[in-house]
């Protein structure tokens, strides 16, 4: 059993592997993709800039980024103590928050915990379920954006789309409340009209919830495909249809794979940002929804056992990264692809 | 298959702009046609037009009798080479040609068969495995090619495609493909801004110019009867001179000129009193250094400079007032005059043409 003081040199140590570690991975991405090795970062910046660009971006990483991550990490196998206990005897690492996560007790593994887990295998589900959806209805917008508006009617449209985003997001997921509500906007709009007898329970079946999280990240999408989009060879698309192409041919097999990279971006960057959403979640959800992240809210600021809640914000962002490598490993993306 | 072309009257505007301007043309089935013109004289729209990117403004475009109008350019027996090739980069070398059999649902055992067969076509069996990024200039081509004959067009679409090869390539692909369109006997409808392309490959020359077809004919009628002055001055080299015509009788022209009056066939029977321009060919004038043999057309000038090629020699000329003029000598006629001494340069009448002046 490593002691909680090597722990801690292991933590500060920590950043460095990782960057030794992710630096390795990009240069075997690189070396497998045949990238050639550029001229060396000194020669091109000279040793003072170079030097400080390191340092800058070193501090930055590894200060408030890496640390306080690995903290957290470290943390999660950490016991509750109160404070006067913390580096004495009884500070020593343990699972017991992992094993609380998925058998909701910190000893005993004959039960599962069977509402957190299914929590989480919801909110992965529901976010698979909305990076999809967002990205149906953001293709065609990035798409027209990219290769069809011009000039003054493509600038207006952006401004379409990034002004409603100046809107604090928790006010946006309360006028989605009000708008999705019993008596809101769309059930007086269907029951006056006649479509419906009964107001729907947009909020019930999550709807409400689910068209808030699809809408709040559209940007997140539209950008990485627009971007993607607009550098595919307006010949190609042409020439595919010259062959023959329908157009729904031409977007699944030429498009898209010319795309791949954005659309990966995009779908990455919902994907996280929905499985991490907590306002949205705690205003839109129904009374039976539960989104991962307030649980792990809870741990924290309920239930005050931090590192219970340090060890369920770790399972989340572990299953979202186990997640995200895979299916870039299927799609057969490297991670300097979606960062093009 | 193979399939006629027919333009009734073509019109293409964009907003003020005419790009194209009232054409009519029929090339015939199992043509090599080329349109030739300098960039932006609309040759490139005109194809767009054919193959179903743009609609024509105004007229009527039929492909073997068919009327075109409203049928989109997947749907039409035309196939368009692009001058960028448009490969997809992300398929291997025989998806690319098989591509147009893929969204014709043809099965993949049946497909990848016949991207095979036209691999061999364009002598390139064997590399259908291969990516995009791993060809040549000349490949890329070639598959380019494979990938639009494989569904079969009619009529094949060509946007200089050869422009971007080397000039060596350039030249073996024209051969190339000449070949190929013999070989598979379709028609082909060619686009370029180089007239030793179009002159080498067509049976027929289109030449346009601001949208408006100057002149249609093969490689030797727009060579020796141009039948306007860009057409004498973009096709091939030539020596130009203006003057004012004199009197015209017998198809013929007498024009004078600031360096004496000329004789020349006048086939447009331009009138005495307009304004004309001469042209002859380079081949045609030939430098003489002693003046016993008076001949009818003779300049002047002084011999700034030769260049020997071997099976030619360009001996480049120019007159007291300072216009150039080329001459170019073959290994039979005679020996060139030394650079810096005066001499004469001697035309026959039938070698010569008057033609109205260019309106700029």
């Amino acid at each position: 059993m490593i002691s909680v003081a090597w722990g801690h040199r292991l933590l500060l140590l920590l950043p460095f592997l990782l960057t030794a570690v992710l630096w390795g991975w990009t240069a075997l991405d690189n070396r497998a993709a045949g990238v050639s090795r550029p001229p060396g970062f000194f020669a091109r910046n000279g040793w003072p800039v170079g030097i400080y660009l390191l340092l800058a971006a070193g501090v930055w990483l590894v200060v408030l980024v890496a640390l306080p991550q690995l903290s957290m990490i470290d943390m999660s196998f950490r016991h509750k103590l109160p404070i006067n206990q913390i580096g004495g005897p009884r500070d020593t690492y343990t699972l017991e928050n992992y094993r609380y996560f998925l058998f909701g007790s910190t000893t005993s593994t004959s039960s599962w915990n069977v509402v957190h887990l299914r929590a989480f295998a919801m909110t992965i589900i529901s976010s698979l379920l909305i990076t999809a959806l967002n990205f149906i209805i953001c293709y065609p917008i990035a798409y027209y954006l990219a290769r069809i508006a011009r000039g003054a009617q493509l600038r207006l449209l952006l401004v379409l789309l990034i002004a409603p985003f100046w809107v604090n997001d928790i006010l946006r997921a309360f006028a989605f409340r009000i708008v999705f509500s019993e008596k809101g906007l769309i059930n007086t709009a269907l029951l006056g009209v006649g479509w419906i007898a009964q107001p729907i329970d947009f909020i019930g079946f999550n709807i409400a919830l689910f068209a808030g999280l699809i809408y709040a990240y559209t940007l997140m999408m539209v950008f990485p495909l627009y971007n993607a989009l607009d550098s595919v060879e307006a010949a190609q698309i042409e020439a595919a249809r010259d062959l023959g192409a329908p157009w729904w041919h031409i977007h699944l097999f030429i498009v898209m794979p010319a795309a791949k990279a954005g659309i990966a971006s995009g779908c990455t960057l919902v994907f996280m940002l929905a499985t991490g959403a907590l306002a949205a979640p705690l205003v839109l959800g129904g009374p039976s929804t539960l989104w991962f992240t307030p649980i792990v809210y809870d741990r924290f600021y309920q239930v005050f056992n931090w590192p219970q809640g340090a060890a369920y914000a770790f399972v989340l962002l572990a299953g979202c990264i186990a997640l995200v490598i895979t299916a870039l490993r299927l799609l057969r993306l490297s991670l300097a692809d979606i960062a093009r | 298959m193979t399939a006629e072309v027919a333009l009734e009257e073509v019109t293409v505007r964009f907003g003020q702009f005419t790009a194209v301007d009232n054409v009519s043309l029929r090339v015939a089935p199992g043509e090599f046609f080329s349109f030739l013109g300098p960039s932006g004289c609309g040759k490139t729209t005109l194809l767009r037009t054919i193959s179903g990117f743009i609609d024509p403004s105004a007229g009527r475009l039929t492909i073997g009798g068919r009327d075109m109008r409203g049928i989109g350019p997947n749907r039409r027996p035309t196939a368009l080479i692009f001058q960028s090739l448009a490969l997809f980069p992300l398929m291997t070398v025989a998806e690319n040609i098989a591509y147009g059999l893929r969204v014709r649902g043809c099965p993949k055992a049946e497909r990848l068969r016949r991207a095979e067969e036209l691999l061999q076509v364009v002598a390139l069996a064997d590399q259908g495995g291969k990516r995009i990024d791993q060809l040549s200039g000349g490949q890329k081509q070639r598959v380019a090619i494979a990938r639009a004959l494989a569904v079969e067009p009619e009529v094949l679409l060509l946007d200089e495609p050869l422009s971007a090869l080397d000039l060596k390539l350039r030249q073996h692909m024209r051969n190339e493909l000449r070949a190929i369109q013999r070989r598979v006997g379709i028609t082909f409808i060619y686009i370029t801004h180089d007239q030793g392309e179009a002159l080498t490959m067509s049976d027929r020359i289109g030449v346009m110019r601001n949208g408006r077809l100057e002149q249609v004919g093969t490689g030797r009628e727009l060579y020796d009867t141009p039948e306007t002055a860009f057409v004498a001055s973009f096709v091939g080299e030539v020596n130009m001179l203006t003057g004012i015509v004199q009197d015209a009788a017998d198809g013929m022209a007498r024009i004078e000129t600031p360096r004496g009056i000329m004789l020349a066939r006048n086939p447009k029977d331009l009138r005495a009193g307009a304004s004309a321009t001469l042209f002859v060919r380079p081949e045609a004038l030939l430098p003489r250094s002693d003046h016993d043999d008076p001949a009818i057309n003779r300049i002047a000038v002084h011999v700034i400079d030769l260049a020997y090629e071997g099976n030619q020699t360009h001996v480049m000329c120019a007159t007291a007032c300072g216009n150039r003029l080329l001459s170019l000598l073959g290994p039979r006629d005679p020996a060139a005059p030394i650079p810096g001494s005066a001499a004469w340069l001697d035309f026959a009448p039938q070698d010569a043409i008057v033609l109205p002046s260019a309106a700029a």
